[in-house]
């Protein structure tokens, strides 16, 4: 990739950081170019967001017919699975496996709907409700 | 307490990090492409049935860690390196790294990152960044993707020290353990090193079917399936997920490829070696290859193109760069060093 061609398409990160390129110049040699962005990498992370954001309405859905525990919706939405939410919390994997069950959800001690609370940044009323703290 | 660092940016973390701690301890001639290279960094995986983000697990470059500690070997200079179990543990001996004059390499998780955008923060574990002093609790921070430096409170860097998931970072710290000058000869030798690393890791007999030339290849047979075999809604996000990995900050474009190019242009600087040079040559046509499959993997997954066609012509695009590169590192391999 020749220095000027280096794009520079204004894309998320662009706006709080250039980032480096190597690009040679015109004789051929190798150096270095900051970049804005690129239009077919910001378009990559776009498409990566709209699936999220398709899991977490997915997910809601779920949840309100009783298919699943408020926990996977909270669980989608912090863009977790189950081994990352296992080692936030202190859970095994399998206990949150279960925790995701509607059923073993409703029969949780308050402590332990507490420690999902404060890892998803809500109360644990929010917890029960699927109600997002934006802050 | 701020120690005497310098801030220098570079395409990749890893990289970055590598080159600012060992030109902080005497290496004068580090510089980033010098760092990948001496540490065998170009590389190229597909690892199947796994998962990551939902998407395929494809990489560029090496495992986490690996740089740094192969080019500080090469190099003959000792390391240390620490993980905790403890977060009071990981921080005293932050604390104690500086106190006796040491910038320290941390691992770290970008989700709680607090100077990335938000658009970045995913549960990424392999995040490499330097602490290079203390001011009133906050710790200073200088992070290699980044312009300039930054500031973290001690939480928000116990945070991502110990993030959680995969690849975990445990706290990890590592330095070099001692300043010293290193003659161009043995910077010669580590460069000697690390390209019969890279040819070993690119193209032995050994590499088994998903690593290195062998992993392109199948990779570019595997995309044309994934139409048929995901649907192409689907296809698309695991071809945005290719193109995040080649391209998303810090591979210094084309997944790394003009990195290494830029490197065999600089250990030319020390080997006199033509063939150094047309080599870099074929990095630099991989790489522009390696876009141009994203420009058309982009078509792709923003529903410009969608046709059987479209995915056979993205996987004809890496079968093309696996031959490219085989040449390449062939050629390298049949290098007479003396």
């Amino acid at each position: 990739m020749k220095k000027e061609d280096v794009p520079q398409d204004l894309g998320a990160l662009g706006k709080i950081t250039k980032e480096v390129c190597y690009a040679t110049d015109d004789s051929g040699k190798y150096t270095t170019q900051l970049s804005n962005g690129w239009e077919v990498k910001s378009t990559a992370l776009d498409t990566a967001w709209q699936q999220v954001e398709e899991r977490i309405a997915a997910a809601k859905q779920k949840v309100l017919n009783n298919g699943a525990s408020p926990i996977l919706f909270f669980m989608e939405k912090g863009l977790m699975d189950i081994q990352i939410l296992a080692g936030y919390t202190g859970f095994w994997q399998w206990q949150v496996k279960r925790h995701l069950k509607p059923d073993v959800f409703n029969n949780l001690s308050y402590k332990k709907l507490e420690k999902y609370a404060e890892v998803f940044n809500v109360s644990v009323a929010d917890l029960k409700t699927m109600t997002v703290n934006e802050a | 307490m701020k120690l005497d660092f310098e801030h220098i940016q570079a395409a990749h973390c890893e990289n970055g990090v590598t080159m600012s701690l060992l030109k902080n301890a005497g290496v004068q001639q580090i510089t980033e492409p010098l760092a990948f290279g001496i540490g065998a960094g170009l590389f190229f995986v597909y690892i199947p049935l796994l998962k990551i983000n939902n998407g395929p697990i494809i990489a560029f470059r090496t495992l986490p860690g690996l740089i740094f500690k192969r080019t500080c070997k090469a190099l003959d200079i000792p390391v240390v390196r620490k993980k905790f179990k403890s977060k009071e543990a990981a921080e005293a001996f932050l604390n104690e790294c500086l106190a006796t004059g040491h910038p320290v390499g941390c691992q770290v998780g970008v989700y709680y990152l607090p100077y990335f955008p938000k658009e970045y923060r995913f549960h990424f574990n392999a995040h490499n960044l330097i602490v290079y002093g203390t001011e009133d609790g906050n710790y200073m921070v200088s992070d290699p993707v980044m312009e300039s430096t930054n500031t973290m409170t001690a939480y928000e860097l116990e945070r991502v020290r110990f993030a959680k998931g995969a690849l975990a970072p445990n706290g990890q710290l590592y330095y070099p353990k001692e300043t010293k000058a290193i003659t161009d000869d043995q910077i010669k030798k580590a460069i000697i090193k690390g390209i019969e690393k890279n040819v070993w890791n690119m193209v032995s007999p050994f590499t088994g079917p998903f690593v290195g030339i062998n992993g392109i290849r199948y990779t570019g047979k595997k995309i044309k399936g994934w139409r048929d075999k995901l649907g192409l809604k689907d296809a698309g996000l695991y071809l945005a997920q290719l193109v995040r990995m080649q391209e998303e900050i810090g591979t210094g474009g084309g997944g790394f490829r003009y990195i290494y190019g830029a490197f065999l242009q600089e250990a030319y600087g020390y080997i006199p070696n033509d063939e150094l040079l047309e080599i870099s040559q074929s990095f630099t046509v991989s790489g522009d290859l390696w876009r141009t499959a994203a420009v058309q993997a982009a078509g792709i997954y923003k529903g410009r193109l969608g046709n059987q066609e479209d995915f056979n012509v993205m996987g004809d695009y890496l079968l093309e760069i696996a031959e490219i590169e085989k040449k390449a590192f062939t050629a390298l391999k049949n290098i007479k060093w003396k």
